[in-house]
């Protein structure tokens, strides 16, 4: 085996390769000094897309945003597609379970289509979660406002669906998109969506 | 019996998930460091809930946990101090 440097006699490194390892060590120190204070000074982050608008699947990414955010840490849902729904400042209060397309549903899918059916698997779901003494869609949202949850509404989604900036709540921000979400998602520690 | 007399007390007593937590960080943020929160739950997922968010809290250390019965409903009463 032959090397550039001849190590000394004894096997020990020579001066200049004991001195570039050493700088090299130094080197690597501030690197992870650096990458250590990044780590600790940025508050962990997650960012929840939210796609549906049922009143079942209202549930998660609110439940999931307000507890993040009592761990400490930094949330943005952003709402797209009929996730819009849980933003709107009337509709929040009106969220429909779907009769059909479940098989957990306690009626069949035949019954399930008849009119009216919507409104009557709803009543019960709302009937459980009040029973259950789960709190409001809209307890979720005031909630997770106050615990520093950034709420955003899909500008695309919201033009496509005719709703105007002023339907959502308050704190809602409208007025971005894919790229502005998809940035939020690659600096955060947890990305889901629902 | 915990030790400490709490500082404050938080009832969230008929609250369920996860509201419990959520209410915990919002009355443990205006603590004084030193003090301790006494949190009143109806929630049995609080004995968990709470004890993982302590655990991943920095200032936050849970004191004690216990299970009673009020007017025969069981409660679920947390003590977690304030450490700095």
């Amino acid at each position: 085996m032959s090397t550039d440097t001849q190590p000394t006699p004894d096997g020990a490194p020579s001066a200049e390769e004991f001195e570039a390892l050493q700088s090299r060590i130094d080197e690597l120190e501030d690197e992870l000094a650096a990458v250590r204070s990044d780590v600790d000074d940025d508050p962990q982050k997650m960012v929840i897309i939210a796609t549906k608008g049922t009143l079942d699947m209202a549930y998660p990414p609110l439940i999931l945003a307000s507890t993040a955010a009592a761990f400490g840490y930094d949330v943005t849902v952003f709402h797209t597609f009929w996730g819009l729904e849980i933003l709107h400042e009337e509709k929040a209060d009106d969220l429909k379970l779907s009769s059909v397309g479940n098989p957990n549903m306690p009626v069949p899918n035949v019954v399930g289509a008849l009119p009216g059916m919507d409104r009557v698997t709803t009543r019960m779901m709302e009937k459980q979660i009040a029973d259950n003494e789960v709190a409001t869609v809209r307890e979720l949202i005031e909630t997770s406002i106050d615990q520093g949850v950034e709420f955003q509404a899909c500008q695309m989604t919201i033009d496509l669906m005719d709703y105007d900036e002023d339907d959502f709540f308050d704190e809602v921000e409208t007025g971005v998109g894919a790229a502005s979400a998809f940035q939020e998602m690659v600096e955060a520690d947890i990305q889901l969506l629902v | 019996m915990s030790t400490e007399t709490p500082t404050e007390t938080l009832d969230v007593k008929g609250q369920n998930c996860p509201m419990p937590v959520v209410k915990t960080k919002g009355a443990f943020d205006g603590l004084a460091p030193g003090g301790t929160l006494e949190v009143v739950a109806t929630d049995s997922g609080s004995m968990s809930d709470i004890k993982g968010w302590a655990d991943s809290t920095d200032d936050a250390e849970l004191v004690d946990q216990q299970e009673d019965t009020e007017d025969g409903e069981a409660v679920y009463k947390h003590y977690i101090r304030k450490t700095e």
